[in-house]
């Protein structure tokens, strides 16, 4: 999977969680999914869950804890498919 | 870890502990009771003359069981010096009205536990085995170790 196919399988899903004031259009790959969507921590398991299901790969402890941006995710998703 | 080792880690005292005892617990999940005093602070103002537990409450009694009480049992092996908790969500259907000196059985099931969140099914049973509440409840189970 390209980088670009990851990003667009992986948006709809961060979309589903954020915040209604934040909007979607605000998402971009380095955006912070806390710090700057506005994701709240147990929603930001929620997302790691329903990337594990989309992309069957299975999160570490490690990986969230390194897991800030769009970006980080992708990187993860990458390292595990 | 046993129910009296678990009540202790409780961060919660009087007039906010809604935990009497602990039944059973398990990996899966943890059964508990709670009596409501007569004397507990919101019968005064819920309803004026015309005391019944707000839902709210309930919710609460429900979280502190459900979710605290199996969260901390689920953690037994982590060392805790600091127990820190969050209610992140919680979606609860009520069926029947809670009096004064009713006790109430809280039953919890776990339906995973990953990164810190803990979410559960819980019910609420009266002393007739009737259905009170249910829904699910999660939190944020964490701890910091010196």
């Amino acid at each position: 999977m390209t980088t670009e196919q990851i990003y667009v399988k992986l948006l709809p899903i961060v979309k589903t969680y954020l915040p209604e004031d934040v909007a979607a259009d605000e998402i971009n790959p380095d955006s912070d999914l806390t710090g700057e969507l506005n994701i709240n921590s147990a929603h930001l398991v929620d997302i790691v869950l329903d990337v594990e299901d989309a992309f069957e790969v299975e999160f570490a402890n490690e990986d969230m804890e390194s897991l800030r941006t769009l970006n980080d995710a992708i990187a993860i998703i990458h390292k595990k498919i | 870890m046993n129910q009296s080792e678990i009540l202790a880690k409780l961060p919660y005292s009087k007039p906010f502990l809604f935990v009497d005892e602990l039944v059973s617990i398990s990996e899966d999940g943890i059964e508990g009771v709670y009596i409501f005093k007569p004397s507990e602070f919101y019968y005064e103002g819920h309803f004026k003359d015309r005391p019944v537990t707000p839902g709210v409450i309930l919710t609460e009694c429900m979280a502190q069981i459900g979710v605290v009480c199996l969260g901390i049992f689920l953690l037994k092996n982590e060392p805790i010096e600091e127990l820190q908790i969050a209610l992140s969500s919680h979606q609860i259907d009520f069926y029947k009205p809670v009096f004064p000196k009713e006790k109430m059985t809280v039953v919890s099931e776990k339906v995973y536990f990953r990164f810190q969140k803990l979410k559960c099914s819980v019910k609420m049973l009266n002393e007739q085995n009737e259905l009170v509440a249910k829904g699910t409840i999660s939190g944020m189970i964490n701890h910091t170790s010196h």
